[in-house]
């Protein structure tokens, strides 16, 4: 099938989603993140990539935390940047997306990182800007978050470098969660043997198995012996439907605790993508505990953002 | 206006005719088949020998967009796609803007195409008011105004003592309730089929139970009521598994697919292709499987075209907010011929999936070309390709899922009533 995100010559052109990548390019990106990782440390935390270029942060949904770092990151390439949040200016008078980008194309933005709260998003714009303009995907509904799975799998990588050796679990609202389907497809392109997700039947697509993991409903079968735990957050609004009965129960069942971590093996990592939602996913003692490895997880997020950002710049 | 159709090859599948012979036509009706009648002197000559003649066709889903959508299209765009696909007459769904409820709008449409005279329109009257699911309609009333049965579009009733009353009354006097089975809560902000495809895409799926749940109550309802119903656009394998087997224990029942559903699947939505949100969604292999084997062996009576035109903006948007829906008027001969050639179907088979069949849903005059029976003609060559491209569709809706395809058949000469309303 034609793949959006390559040019002609198989090269990365857009990242809108992991699935359809090969491993080289996903090797590519975390070869290159380590090159940046010791940047922030530096006296001088700018290299100069993407002197000149501008990138626009186009947020159709509100975001800080994912919208702060791609700032950063391309404030370290030595870019400029413009931030836009759009869900509070423009589509509120009734512009379309496709009106947005043309007017920031207008404006000579080289690269544009997008947020929208529909699946399918990042395709539609990078379908329609002009040949030498750049999309990242920052999330698009329930679809993807690359750079997310990215910076998880880096994250993984530099505590676990065997990857070819790994268990691996996705905990909670498998469903709902672009981050999810981010992780599962990063982790199964470069090779880890078992990838497993753990949650209520109501919070899992129909056909997950499909896309190449073990299914488990029972956390603490889920989390036997496994090297990686990933917690997804449980937003608050799934309480209200028919998905959930309260949070207590959900806690109960698949909130991660010390005594459910042990059932993992001894020098296992916690992940969450942020941001938690302490006593409901996640009991506090374990997101601040010596397992946990989250805000480290923040900290490379931006050296695979600058990653990204130079590895597209360069394929120009 | 008489017309002299030569040594074309003449597929009538109700009366079974399938030769090569000549058509001779005067005011308006065939008035001859084969020899020609007497003191018949043609004013015009077509040469039809490398065409099939056929009836003209006829089309059980197509939105004309009027009233009240006409940026979308207009009667007479539409109309006029229609003429160019060899659709001679076909049904419309009442969800137009306002909702045809009421005799004055039924009339009023009926006028309005008759007058511009390129096909025969046929309104589904709305089976409660508003389409609400709460008050019947003035079915009788609709019904004299021209309409040819009764529908509720897209919109299910909720209140299934509402279906049970619609259905007895509509049985009352013979009234064929046409339904699109979907389960409206199962179905809620879906967009795509439950499947593979939406797990993927992180797209809002609408299970199959969606469609089998609302299946098995409307087959229930209309045995207890003795109603006739029509299923529009079944989309999978159970529906059919669950139409067959009310078939075989005598439920008057019929029911149609969209050539779109015949074709493509979940797959073909790509990378957020919007021109594949359609309604019902798309669905897996195995349910188009058992959506062209239905068709063969007769569980699924016609092929419709569910032509929808959507304005071009209204797709330009991420996949779950766009329209759902697709032109289809023009495609729905050659997406029939295709269907037939890939399930080793006899022409004449296919072509009575959307000629007498569907005409015997609506009950209506047409279908068949009998002799002293009103001229509705279709001539396609069956073995010219062409390209589905916007520049060659007349409708005003230019998004299919077939855009760029290379399809077999192509309209050449349209009568309706014996002139010429297409040629090309």
């Amino acid at each position: 099938m034609f793949n959006p995100q390559l040019d002609t010559n198989g090269k990365l052109k857009h990242l809108l989603s992991i699935e359809g990548l090969p491993k080289s390019i996903l090797s590519q990106i975390l070869d290159t993140a380590d090159s940046f990782a010791g940047v922030g440390e530096r006296e001088v935390k700018k290299v100069p990539l993407l002197r000149g270029k501008t990138v626009c942060n186009i947020f159709f949904e509100n975001s800080t935390r994912t919208r702060t770092t791609f700032e950063i990151a391309a404030k370290r390439l030595s870019a400029d940047v413009i931030n836009l949040n759009v869900g509070t200016s423009s589509q509120s008078k009734g512009e379309t997306i496709l009106d947005t980008v043309e007017n920031l194309t207008a404006m000579h933005a080289d690269m544009f990182v997008v947020r929208h709260a529909e699946s399918g998003a990042a395709h539609l714009i990078a379908r329609h800007v002009q040949p030498h303009v750049h999309v990242i995907n920052a999330g698009d509904g329930r679809h993807a978050h690359p750079t997310q799975g990215l910076l998880d799998v880096y994250t993984i990588r530099r505590y676990k470098p065997d990857m070819h050796n790994l268990k691996v679990a996705l905990v909670g609202d498998v469903l709902h969660s672009r981050v999810a389907r981010s992780e599962i497809q990063a982790l199964t392109t470069l090779g880890v043997p078992e990838v497993r997700v753990i949650a209520p039947k109501t919070l899992l697509p129909g056909f997950v198995e499909r896309l190449g993991v073990q299914v488990y409903h029972d956390m603490r079968e889920g989390l036997k012996d496994v090297d990686v735990v990933m917690m997804l957050r449980l937003q608050n609004e799934r309480m209200s439907g028919a998905l959930l009965p309260s949070a207590q129960e959900y806690f109960k069942c698949f909130g991660l605790t010390q005594e459910k971590l042990a059932l993992a093996k001894p020098d296992a990592i916690v992940m969450h993508p942020g941001p938690m939602n302490r006593g409901v996913e996640i009991d506090s003692s374990v997101a601040d505990g010596h397992q946990s490895v989250i805000l480290p997880q923040v900290t490379y997020g931006i050296a695979v953002r600058m990653a990204v950002m130079s590895i597209l710049a360069g394929n120009s | 206006m008489k017309i002299h159709i030569q040594n074309g090859r003449v597929i009538d599948p109700k009366n079974g005719i399938d030769s090569r012979t000549d058509l001779f036509i005067a005011a308006g009706r065939i008035a001859g088949l084969g020899s020609k009648p007497d003191g018949f002197t043609a004013n015009q000559t077509i040469d039809a020998s490398n065409l099939v003649v056929c009836p003209g066709l006829v089309d059980l889903s197509a939105r004309l967009r009027e009233p009240g959508s006409e940026y979308k299209a207009t009667l007479k765009s539409e109309l006029r796609a229609a003429a160019a696909g060899g659709v001679t007459s076909l049904a419309c769904p009442p969800d137009t803007d306002p909702v045809l409820d009421e005799p004055g709008l039924v009339e009023m449409l009926k006028h309005r195409a008759k007058q511009l005279d390129l096909a025969h329109v046929y309104p589904l009257g709305a089976l409660t008011r508003q389409l609400k699911g709460e008050q019947l309609t003035e079915m009788a009333e609709l019904t004299e105004a021209g309409c040819a049965g009764f529908s509720q579009a897209d919109t299910a009733i909720i209140d299934t003592r509402v279906l049970w009353r619609a259905m007895q009354y509509a049985a009352t006097f013979g009234y064929t309730v046409w339904l699109r089975p979907e389960e409206p809560y199962l179905a809620k902000d879906g967009v795509a089929h439950d499947g593979e495809v939406a797990a993927r895409l992180g797209l809002k799926g609408i299970p199959v139970a969606a469609e089998t749940l609302a299946i098995g109550s409307v087959l229930r309802v209309a045995r207890d009521t003795g109603a006739r119903i029509h299923l529009s656009r079944l989309s999978t394998a159970e529906g059919v598994d669950m139409v067959r087997e009310a078939k075989k224990q005598g439920v008057m029942v019929s029911c149609d697919v969209s050539i779109n559903h015949l074709h493509l699947t979940e797959h073909d939505i790509g990378f957020f292709d919007s021109n594949c949100h359609l309604r019902p969604p798309l669905r897996s292999q195995r349910d188009r499987e058992a959506l062209c084997q239905g068709l063969s062996d007769g569980t699924i009576d016609a092929i419709c075209s569910d032509h929808a035109p959507v304005d071009e903006d209204a797709k330009l948007v991420p996949f779950a907010e766009a329209e759902p829906g697709a032109t289809g008027l023009e495609l729905l001969l050659p997406l029939t011929l295709k269907w037939a050639a890939e399930n080793r179907v006899p022409l004449t088979d296919a072509l009575a999936r959307i000629t007498h069949a569907p005409a015997g849903i609506l009950g209506i005059p047409a279908g068949e070309i009998g002799l002293h029976s009103a001229a509705d003609i279709c001539m396609f060559d069956p073995e010219r390709y062409w390209q589905i491209a916007p520049a060659t569709l007349l409708s005003q809706g230019k998004n299919t899922p077939f855009s760029g395809a290379e399809l077999a058949g192509k309209v050449r000469y349209t009568l309706l009533n014996g002139h010429l309303v297409h040629n090309s």
